[in-house]
């Protein structure tokens, strides 16, 4: 049936519609004169307006709703038998003589109404006649509307059978029966109905075919809403029929429709009981049929039905839905070869969907399901297909959203493999996933074997793997080392032996990582390990493990060994402030050797590693800082490390640095503490060699720049004075103080600064705190009394 | 009533993987109107966040800062008082009073922020007030042990700043005030 045109069609439909209107119009006048006869012919005559072929299902559909209204009017008029005095049987009869086969049925499937609600004729016989009659009718279209009419006109009496028969088990039989045969007949139609033809015609046959599924489906909904029909005679009857008609269509419009259709009909509690049939049929269908949406779907129903009581979820587990169902998606994956990945990957996300609804707690499944996909993945080339690889990521990401923990999803075994299969760049991608979702859950990882499994899980991430080109912008990569630094931070363990553990598997595969890494994960490794340090100096002896004992001493030499490593990069400058402090650690342990080291290689690498002026005077005042605070050492080694570091400071290339870090040096010599050392002389001498050095700076200032040189750097001197003046050093006098403050004088008055410039205003705030300590009375006032400002 | 936030040392990611969940949510956009930040942020990112709650952001840098271009020293005036900023690794010996004492004088401000020790601490003392607001992530320090996250919140009004300090401890924000006055003669004060 080819259309010329939308023109072509509105015509005849018009046409159609006026001629059921003209029809109509007589059929209604003879309604009420009561004439049989009349309303008989005409309404014959109206009903052959449905006999065209040129109307497409849309435009068809329009003509049958007229034509159908009227009927209704008829159907009334032939229920009341004292207004035409015929018998229902008689007008059974009657009918039959219309001209046409078509009139000729729809009028008798009017009056099979009537008859039925009568009971004055076994119900199985009439309808078993009806059906059986329509058979007259092939046309596709013309046919699924007058069987769609035999349908609509009966359903009402189908549906009460129950109550209106007395119960009777076979005529409930006997409805499910008609309406299965009524079906069979639609659906035989419908497939009928498909252009094998390729292009343009088969496209559009299937769009026309689209818009009748309902009639056909109907069906199912009736069956559906029967009473009487429970479980059993669903699952011994309904079902089985069906799905034999749905198999053998052969027809993927068909299958994938009616799938859906009777998944969505029937009642969830039915599915599970019938599970295997239902499945059954899956791998029977054509290739082209959708079948992952229709399982999905399945799965998505169950899985709602799973969440509504407990008592289904046991259910479930008697039935052994989930083999089922995983059984059913390998057989289908296995006859349907030429299945592209995507489809395959995508019903193993919904089944692991559903696993993770219905079975949350059966972590074994849920591994199962990732067991089967990595199968399935290890018999195909790597993937190249983005939309293959979205659902081998939404695979992965369902377990981490469901348990919101992945140390849950840790102890999936086939989780890493899953990954295995990614391309690099996913493969990354899917690593940060991972490291975000602990980051946003604040998860902690507490034991070694996760430890190392998580690390197995984000490896594209720490290492270089096998092949890897990256091309990764700077700018990304520092971001996905910055989130493995942070998440050194979130593996953690209260019990020192287990954290000592993790320690030595960050330790690892940090080493590992190659020295574009290096700069960004040693640092975390470092201070979760002197964290753990210090945990164990609270600790009585040596915390005697299975292998190895975790002592302060074995985490200093894995913590010396990459530092070193991290040096080499290069990264001097962060390698040396990492020695430091470790070096302050050990000397918090008591371990005066280890110190030692770790001072020698923050110097040797200062030494040979720090050119940078800026880069020297920062890690001066960290050596300085760090040195004056160290009780462990002997006086040898003291000596030694502090020499050295006066040393460093008076080679300091500009001559404000050195001043500066030279009398910072003073403090190397007095320690506030009871059984601090407390040497006045190395003290003064460091000042002095400060004065000396800032009068250097001031004279090279004359020559070279015409004007004077930093005089804060006295007043800074000055104020060093004052500070051990008042700690009680005696060998800084008064005097002393009395001088270099005249000294300051004289400096300011021959500089061309103008008052309010810093030194200036460092001066005054200076002498307002000598005199405020003047001002204090008692032994500060005392010592400050004869200093005159 | 002018709000100032003062923190620092989060050394993000190096010692720590974020603030606490507590202080972050306490901390939003638009209701403080200067930050200062001691340093040792480490990463951008951290500047970028505190850049979020604050456009009016200064810091000086701490020895492990990504960002080595930040100043050693800072001063700023808000409202009636000067204030100084400055990491503290410079300042030997490392948390001394009387060192942190010469620089409010270099400095020649009213309040002078300081870090690196972790250690919240609020001294007054003829020159002026010395804040060092502790580590705002609870971070490792050689200097402190058991350090627990804190920050300093700075409400300024006339002559007048109330130092409220958050702490985090065992779990919960725990919070204190101290109260300034400041005067203009350096006599000494009843604090």
């Amino acid at each position: 049936m080819m259309l010329n045109g939308a023109e072509d069609e509105e015509k005849w439909l018009a046409e159609g519609i006026a001629g059921i209107q003209h029809n109509a119009f007589y059929m209604h006048r003879a309604l009420d004169s009561n004439n049989l006869r009349e309303a008989l012919k005409y309404s014959a005559q109206m009903l052959s307006e449905l006999r065209t072929s040129k109307l497409s299902p849309h435009k068809y559909y329009e003509l049958y709703m007229r034509a159908f209204d009227e009927l209704r009017m008829l159907e009334m008029f032939f229920k009341d038998e004292s207004k035409h005095g015929v018998s229902v049987v008689d007008l059974y009869e009657l009918v039959q003589h219309a001209g046409n086969i078509l009139p000729r049925l729809y009028l008798l499937c009017t009056v099979g109404s009537v008859y039925i609600k009568s009971k004055e004729a076994p119900v199985k016989e009439l309808l078993k006649d009806l059906v059986e009659m329509c058979r007259g009718v092939q046309h596709p279209i013309r046919g699924l509307f007058l069987r769609s009419y035999l349908a609509q006109i009966s359903r009402d009496k189908l549906t009460n059978i129950g109550s209106d028969h007395e119960g009777d088990v076979d005529t409930v039989m006997d409805a499910v029966e008609f309406v299965l045969q009524n079906f069979s007949e639609m659906n035989k139609l419908w497939v009928r109905m498909q252009n094998q033809e390729p292009g343009r015609a088969r496209e559009k046959r299937k769009k026309e075919r689209s818009e009748l599924q309902d009639l056909v489906g109907k069906n199912l909904h009736v069956l559906g809403q029967i009473e009487r029909v429970d479980l059993d005679m669903y699952k011994e009857t309904v079902l089985p029929r069906v799905l034999e008609q749905v198999v053998n269509c052969k027809d993927d419009l068909g299958q994938y429709y009616l799938m859906d259709c009777i998944i969505q009909v029937f009642p969830d509690e039915y599915h599970l009981q019938t599970l295997e049939a239902l499945l059954g049929a899956c791998p029977q269908l054509q290739p082209t049929v959708d079948i992952k949406t229709v399982l999905s779907r399945l799965m998505d129903r169950l899985s709602k039905y799973a969440a509504s009581s407990t008592d289904v979820l046991h259910e479930f587990l008697q039935v052994e839905a989930f083999t089922k169902l995983s059984n059913t998606i390998e057989k289908v994956i296995e006859v349907q070869v030429d299945m592209p990945a995507v489809g395959a990957i995508t019903l193993y996300v919904s089944l692991l969907t559903f696993t993770l609804r219905v079975h949350p707690d059966r972590l074994d499944y849920a591994d199962q399901v990732l067991g089967a996909c990595v199968k399935k993945l290890s018999n195909m080339p790597k993937l190249e297909d983005s939309l293959a690889t979205k659902q081998v990521v939404a695979l992965l990401r369902a377990p981490l959203e469901k348990y919101n923990d992945i140390v849950t999803a840790l102890t999936l075994s086939n989780y890493p493999r899953v990954m295995d299969h990614l391309d690099n760049g996913t493969n990354k991608v899917m690593a940060m996933v991972i490291i975000e979702s602990i980051m946003k859950n604040n998860t902690c990882i507490s034991t070694a074997d996760k430890v190392e499994v998580l690390f197995e899980l984000i490896k594209g991430l720490i290492k270089d793997l096998d092949g890897a080109v990256d091309e990764l912008d700077e700018e990304d990569f520092k971001d996905e080392q910055n989130s493995v630094a942070k998440l050194i931070h979130m593996l953690y363990n209260d019990e020192p032996e287990e954290m000592g553990k993790i320690i030595c598997i960050v330790w690892k595969h940090t080493m590992a990582g190659g020295p574009k890494r290096l700069p960004f994960t040693v640092p975390s490794l470092v201070f979760s390990a002197l964290r753990l340090v210090r945990r164990l100096q609270g600790q009585e002896g040596d915390i005697v493990g299975e292998v190895v004992p975790a002592t302060p001493k074995k985490i200093f030499q894995l913590l010396s060994q990459i530092i070193e490593a991290l040096s080499a990069v290069p990264s001097p400058e962060l390698a040396l402030r990492l020695y430091l402090h470790c070096a302050e650690a050990a000397h918090d342990c008591d371990l005066e050797h280890v110190a030692y080291e770790f001072f020698t290689q923050t110097f040797v690498l200062y030494e040979e590693e720090i050119a940078n002026s800026k880069a020297q005077l920062t890690a001066i005042h960290l050596i300085i800082g760090a040195l004056q605070r160290m009780t462990v050492f002997g006086v040898e080694n003291r000596d030694t490390l502090t020499h050295k570091a006066t040393g460093y400071s008076a080679r300091l290339l500009k001559k404000p640095d050195q001043c500066r870090a030279v009398y910072t040096c003073s403090h190397l010599f007095w320690v506030d503490d009871e059984d601090g050392i407390r040497d006045g002389e190395r003290v003064l001498l460091c000042l002095k060699r400060a004065l000396r050095i800032a009068n250097a700076a001031q004279q090279m200032a004359n020559v070279a720049r015409g004007s004077s040189g930093p005089i804060t750097l006295f007043v800074e001197i000055l104020n060093k004075y004052l500070y051990f003046f008042e700690k009680g050093n005696q060998q800084i006098t008064a005097a002393a103080i009395q001088d270099l403050i005249e000294l300051i004088n004289t400096e300011m008055q021959g500089d061309s600064a103008n008052p309010g410039s810093d030194p200036d205003v460092f001066l005054a705030s200076t002498l307002r705190y000598i005199q405020f300590q003047k001002q204090k009375g008692g032994i500060m006032g005392g010592k400050f009394e004869s200093i005159e400002l | 009533m002018v709000l100032v936030l003062a923190l620092g040392d989060l050394h993000i990611p190096h010692r720590a993987a974020d603030l606490p969940p507590k202080f972050k949510s306490m901390l939003v956009p638009g209701k403080i109107q200067h930050i200062i930040c001691t340093g040792n942020l480490c990463i951008k990112e951290v500047q970028d966040y505190l850049k979020t709650l604050c456009p009016d952001l200064h810091i000086t840098r701490g020895e492990y800062d990504e960002e080595t271009r930040y100043p050693e020293t800072k001063t700023l005036t808000i409202g009636q008082f000067k204030l100084g900023l400055c990491h503290g690794h410079q300042v030997i010996p490392w948390g001394d009073l009387d060192s942190l004492a010469m620089l409010q004088r270099q400095l020649d401000v009213d309040i002078l922020v300081t870090g690196h020790t972790h250690q919240f601490t609020a001294y007054k003392h003829e020159g002026g007030v010395v804040i060092n607001p502790g580590s705002a992530t609870g971070a490792y320090s050689s200097i402190t042990y058991d350090v627990n996250p804190s920050f300093v919140l700075m409400d300024i009004d006339g002559l007048r700043v109330v130092v409220y300090v958050y702490e985090l401890i065992d779990g919960e924000v725990k919070v204190d005030k101290i109260d300034f006055k400041k005067t203009t003669t350096t006599t000494h004060s009843a604090h």
